[in-house]
């Protein structure tokens, strides 16, 4: 590991100024920035250590009913608040989808927005990797790349973002509040991840020295609560990122759907929201050949990066299955396993 | 899981001489584990330690033409860097196997790179921190050559022995014969990955010189055999070595031999004059210290119109590095099995740019077994039998091809149990045909468990003192499967004992040889010994009593003697005996000693085939529409031996059985053959099961009394777990989908079809 200074911030204006220069890094829960510096993929000359910052540690309930996550908040904190888990349950899900518990006990909610990739090439410092050095090439595009992205990539990068509890969020239009030297703006989530392009590492719409303070979900919603649902497909039943993954949720009035959201996580570099096909639920019937049918336009514009067409058909039939499950209804309590889709078929009897 | 040993013939207490073997006692060092207060290798800090961290080739093949040695040397806190050019030198060639299972080391010898993780420098620091950084300044350079690590590049040989000196090839019968009496063939290819042993604790050493004295604070699972080896590396006597192993994070195989990084980390102790520490990353586990290797395996099946086995024929092609041999003995997991009139188990080598593959908990047998098992099941369905009648139909009586009886076999047994508690009667025959409420396909698999039961040359201490204490000593290795405690249960039931009222002492070189903890031989091996040590102290103690005119055993020496709480009895009239301390008192003698080697009777090796078996059940639930696997249930029940502790042995089975889950569903190593990187050697990414995978297990013990096999009756229990149950979930998986998966782990898409 190289050598570094290590600033701690005591104050958010502190970490603005000691974060815009050259090689400083803002250190939260450490959970992703400090095994990428023992593996010498992160090298930076300074840490800024904004843990004692204890503004950033709330949750605030706005008066409009809207909620305001300070980006310190531990994920597990945040999955277990009650009124949090009961207003937005499909983000409680995806968050204890996430990790380990040991994990989501350090890990904070802005340091999941800007975890880096799981690409392994982008993990390994002897592959060639235009995210982590640009212009290098990008190893993944002809290697193991069977968990790659299928829609949104570019012969520049292949990687998915690999956070779930950004896959809600972006169905929730939930908004970035970021502040640096110039002040504090607002970054809808669904621009605040960028595809690759032939810029891969250029991850997020943060510039050099801002830091992110806040996530916000609106008070409208939490008018999805009653019929929402976040689905993860994993290799193993916990503790392994998405193969593919999608939040869903619908307002339902007299038989109908009012509403709709659907977004999907680990098939781009962000979540991929699909408005074409909430559209096309609004006013139907749901039903199965509906949620299909919408699942498909998703996927529209998906094609294989590599050994991971797969992947296409087991993300239309995930969103689907995700549609159906919300369309039935949220738990009555946080299944047993959370994300799980293995007891979704025919309803939620898996709760703790 | 289950707990409860009311049902299990082989918890209730089989006590014998009055001593607690058979009980299931916790870890004598539990304790200690869970507060954090067991010293594993690398919590050793003696004074003046300095830290060495181990630079490891990115290339699979070719040469390191270049390396920033003073850019590394120049950071703050290097001492040295060692690298081709000053390498240490060695009294052995490591170019040269070593005796007798050493493989061939790179200890920087020369600039060639043999494969990727190689270690290609070390670097010593004062702190972790600069040596790490140090590492990361070398950047060497690199004339690199075409990585060979898949079959298409690889190349083809023939072996001269496969696993650990064993015949490459063996056959029983002929095969065309009976292939051409057959109504019925069978044929098809499997393929097992690399996998890697991924011990929690990764291989460490703390290296202390003390002019020719070398002392070890190392995981280490054969203590007198590294002795051994070390000495002659270091050219110095055996007796100089010391290494201390109390507690290991586990093995698995990857701690019995020597690899290159220690090796290189303790001449680096000797040259600075300074105790090093080395500790390997998670990463670096995945090259240097030896893994499981690939498989790419044929089996083909004769069957008679009854469903008879007439002739298998299982060829393996298993991988090994270029430059030594440790081949999967894959092909030989056909031959103690299943009766047929024919069997030819035949392996080839395959040459990759990759570290030489070594033991791995169940070499052979579990990737052989997975492949066999899953051949078991085809065949059965292909004569339209169950699975578990058409290996009944099979089953051997006496062992395959050399007709001689085993020594005890109730793997019958085995079947009727795990059938029974699993529910296997209420299987639907054909495939995707169960489901559950939720609408998830349901399938049902099994698989039959096979292993042999070898011993290792051992040796143990009793010593009786005059104050009535006991104290037995065997440089025995726990890994985590409770050798502590099963042990000392053999000790303390050969005297009388409990196990709480002799001191045992374990895990230091100094002690005598217990032989290598591996082979699922420990501890028949080590108890063996024990057993006889504590045996020929009481003889002592028996000839003193025996032979003084004023002990109640005067005279007894015709009718015998026996030990029963810290007392020897006469056999005839057990109320008549003295206190071990009064015999020693009266004859004025401070202690006596017992000593013994374990061996199997010879006779007994020549006349009976030895294994244990079992037989396991597994229930799979799959996601029809989106391939999701969870074995939601699994029953294994096992027939090895003696049962010492029930508690450690249904562990053992348990890990077993999880560890079939895992090569069944989720392990392999995964390669870029572009540059023949493991890409994946983290535990986040290499994917073992976690708890919500196994959420039902259930080992039944198998009570079996084997005069045969040793004098404690003790066969071995560490490794069958895994043979057996991956087939099991492959075959479950079938039946719940209809999609036969034959190439390991089985993945969403393989299931899916897409
Ligand atoms: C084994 C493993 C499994 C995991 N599995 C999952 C999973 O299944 N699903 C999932 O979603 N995640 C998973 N994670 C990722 C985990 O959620 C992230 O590591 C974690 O959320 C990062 O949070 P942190 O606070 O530890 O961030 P850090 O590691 O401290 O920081 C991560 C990055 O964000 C930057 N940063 C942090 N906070 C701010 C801020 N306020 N403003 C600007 N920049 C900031 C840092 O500079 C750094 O670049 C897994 C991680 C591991 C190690
Ligand atoms: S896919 Fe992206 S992150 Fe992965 S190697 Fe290519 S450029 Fe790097």
């Amino acid at each position: 590991m190289n050598l570094f200074d290590y600033v701690r911030a005591s104050s958010v204006d502190e970490a603005v100024a000691a974060v815009a220069k050259p090689g400083a890094r803002i250190l939260a829960g450490g959970t992703n920035l400090l095994d990428l510096m023992k593996i010498g993929v992160a090298e930076p000359t300074m840490l800024v250590d904004i843990t004692r910052l204890e503004d950033l540690k709330r949750i605030d309930w706005l008066s409009d009913g809207g909620v305001r996550i300070g980006s310190l908040v531990r994920n597990s904190d945040l999955a277990y608040e009650t009124r949090f888990a009961r207003t937005f349950p499909m983000v409680a899900e995806a968050l204890l989808s996430g990790a380990s518990a040991q994990l989501r006990n350090a890990a904070t909610a802005g340091g999941n927005l800007l975890q880096k990739t799981r690409c392994s090439y982008y993990q390994d410092v002897a592959s060639a990797c235009n995210r982590r050095n640009a212009g290098s090439g990008c190893d993944a595009r002809h290697g193991l790349n069977r968990l790659h992205a299928v829609i949104g990539w570019s012969d520049h990068c292949i990687a998915t973002h690999p956070s779930d509890f950004c896959v809600p969020l972006a169905a929730l239009d939930a908004v970035v509040e970021v502040t640096g030297k110039g002040g504090t703006r607002e970054i809808p989530i669904e621009s605040f991840h960028l595809l690759p392009g032939d810029q891969p590492a250029k991850e997020n719409a943060l510039a050099v020295g801002e830091l992110v303070t806040a996530i916000r979900i609106p008070a409208d919603a939490s008018r999805f609560a009653a019929h929402s649902r976040y689905l993860k497909l994993r290799e193993r039943t916990s503790y392994a990122f998405a193969v593919v993954s999608a939040a869903a949720a619908m307002t339902i009035e007299d038989g109908r759907i009012v509403e709709a959201r659907l977004t999907l996580g680990a098939v781009a570099a962000k979540p991929w929201r699909s408005r074409e096909a909430e559209a096309a639920m609004i006013g139907q019937i749901p039903s199965k050949d509906l949620f299909h049918h919408a699942a498909g336009i998703v996927l529209q514009g998906a094609i294989p990066s590599g050994d991971n067409a797969f992947k296409i058909e087991l993300a239309r039939r995930l969103a689907a299955r995700a549609l159906s499950a919300a369309s039935a209804g949220t738990p009555a309590a946080m299944p047993a396993l959370p994300g799980s889709p293995l007891l979704t078929i025919s309803g939620d009897a898996n709760v703790a | 899981m289950s707990l409860d040993l009311s049902s299990d013939t082989s918890a209730r207490p089989t006590t014998r001489y009055g001593s607690n073997s058979g009980q299931p006692l916790t870890r004598r060092d539990g304790i200690l584990k869970v507060t954090g207060q067991a010293t594993y290798a690398a919590d050793n800090h003696p004074a003046q330690l300095a830290y060495a961290v181990m630079v490891g080739a990115t290339i699979a093949r070719g040469r390191v033409t270049a390396m920033d040695v003073e850019a590394a040397s120049r950071h703050p806190g290097i001492i040295e860097v060692f690298t081709p050019d000053n390498a240490p030198a060695f009294a052995h060639d490591p170019d040269e196997k070593m005796p007798p299972f050493g493989f061939r080391l790179e200890l920087l010898q020369n600039h060639s790179v043999r494969y990727a993780g190689q270690p290609i420098a070390l670097v010593v620091a004062e702190t972790l921190e600069a040596a790490t950084e140090g590492a990361h300044l070398l950047q060497p350079v690199y004339e690199t050559d075409e990585a060979r690590t898949g079959l298409e590049n690889g190349v083809q040989f023939d072996p001269q022995a496969v696993g650990v000196g064993g015949p490459p090839s063996t056959s029983h019968g002929n095969l065309d014969t009976a292939f051409a009496a057959s109504e019925t063939i069978v044929e098809a290819e499997y393929s097992t990955p690399a996998q890697y042993h991924n011990a929690m604790e990764p291989h460490a050493v703390v290296a202390e010189w003390n002019g020719n004295h070398l002392t070890l604070d190392m995981p280490n699972q054969a203590l007198a055999m590294s002795c051994a080896s070390y000495a002659r590396y270091f050219d110095i006597p055996v007796e100089n070595v010391v290494i201390r192993s109390p507690f290991l994070g586990g093995g698995f195989g990857s701690k019995a031999i020597l690899n290159g990084p220690q090796i290189l980390a303790i001449a680096a102790a000797r040259k600075l004059k300074r105790p090093v520490k080395l500790a390997l990353t998670r990463a670096q586990m995945y090259g240097p210290v030896g893994h499981r290797g690939q498989t790419w395996q044929t089996l083909r099946m004769g069957l008679s119109a009854d469903g008879r086995l007439k002739a298998i024929h299982h060829r393996s092609i298993s991988a090994t590095s270029s430059f030594d041999d440790f081949l999967e003995p894959a092909a030989n997991a056909s031959l103690p099995l299943y009766a047929a009139d024919a069997l030819l188990a035949e392996h080839k080598g395959l040459r990759l740019d990759i570290g030489t593959p070594g033991p791995m908990r169940a070499p052979g047998e579990a990737s052989g077994s997975a492949a066999l098992e899953v051949a078991i099941d085809e065949a059965a369905e292909a004569c339209g039998l169950d699975p578990l009648e058409f290996r009944l139909l099979n089953y051997a009586e006496s062992e395959p091809g050399s007709g001689r009886p085993f020594s005890s076999k109730a793997l019958r047994e085995c079947y009727e149990r795990g059938a029974e508690v699993f529910g296997w009667q209420q299987r639907l025959r054909a495939p995707r045909t169960m489901r559950d409420d939720n609408g998830l396909l349901v399938g049902w698999g099994m698989g039959t468990a096979v292993f042999p039961c070898p011993m290792f040359p051992a040796q143990a201490r009793t010593t009786v003192r005059a104050d009535g204490s006991v104290l037995v000593e065997t440089g025995g290795v726990d890994m985590g499967q409770g050798a502590w405690t099963a042990l000392a249960q053999i000790a303390a039931e050969a005297l009388g004992l409990e196990a709480h009222e002799i001191e045992f002492r374990s895990g230091v070189s100094t002690l005598p040889d217990a032989g290598v903890a591996g082979g699922s031989g420990h501890t028949a091996s080590a108890g063996l010994a024990l057993s006889n040590s504590g045996l020929d102290a009481l003889a002592k103690l028996a000839e003193i009593a025996t032979n003084d005119p004023d002990s109640p055993l005067f005279g007894a020496g015709n009718i015998g003697v026996l030990p029963r709480g810290g007392r020897l009895v006469r056999r005839d009239d057990e109320s008549r005996g003295e206190r071990f301390a009064d015999i020693l008192t009266r004859a004025k003698q401070s202690e006596v000693i017992g000593e013994a080697k374990s061996m199997r009777e010879p006779g007994n090796a020549e006349k009976f085939a030895m294994y244990s078996h079992g037989a396991v059940f597994a229930e799979v639930k799959v996601d029809p529409d989106l391939g999701q696997i969870r074995t939601t249930r699994m029953v294994g029940a096992f027939a090895a031996g003696r049962v010492i502790n029930p508690r450690l042995v249904r562990s053992q089975y348990y890990g077993g059985m999880i560890w079939g889950t895992s090569f069944a569903l989720h392990e392999a190593a995964l390669i870029d053959h572009r540059t023949g990187r493991v890409m994946n050697a983290d535990l986040a990414e290499y994917h073992v099961p976690v708890n919500a995978d196994v959420p039902s297990l259930e080992a039944i013990l198998v009570a079996e009394d084997d005069p045969y096999v040793n004098a404690i009756g003790v066969k071995g229990v560490g490794e069958i777990g895994i043979t057996g149950t991956v087939g099991a979930i492959a075959n479950a998986v079938w039946h719940a989908t209809g999609r036969r998966v034959r190439n390991f782990p089985i993945h969403i898409e393989d299931i899916l079809g897409l």
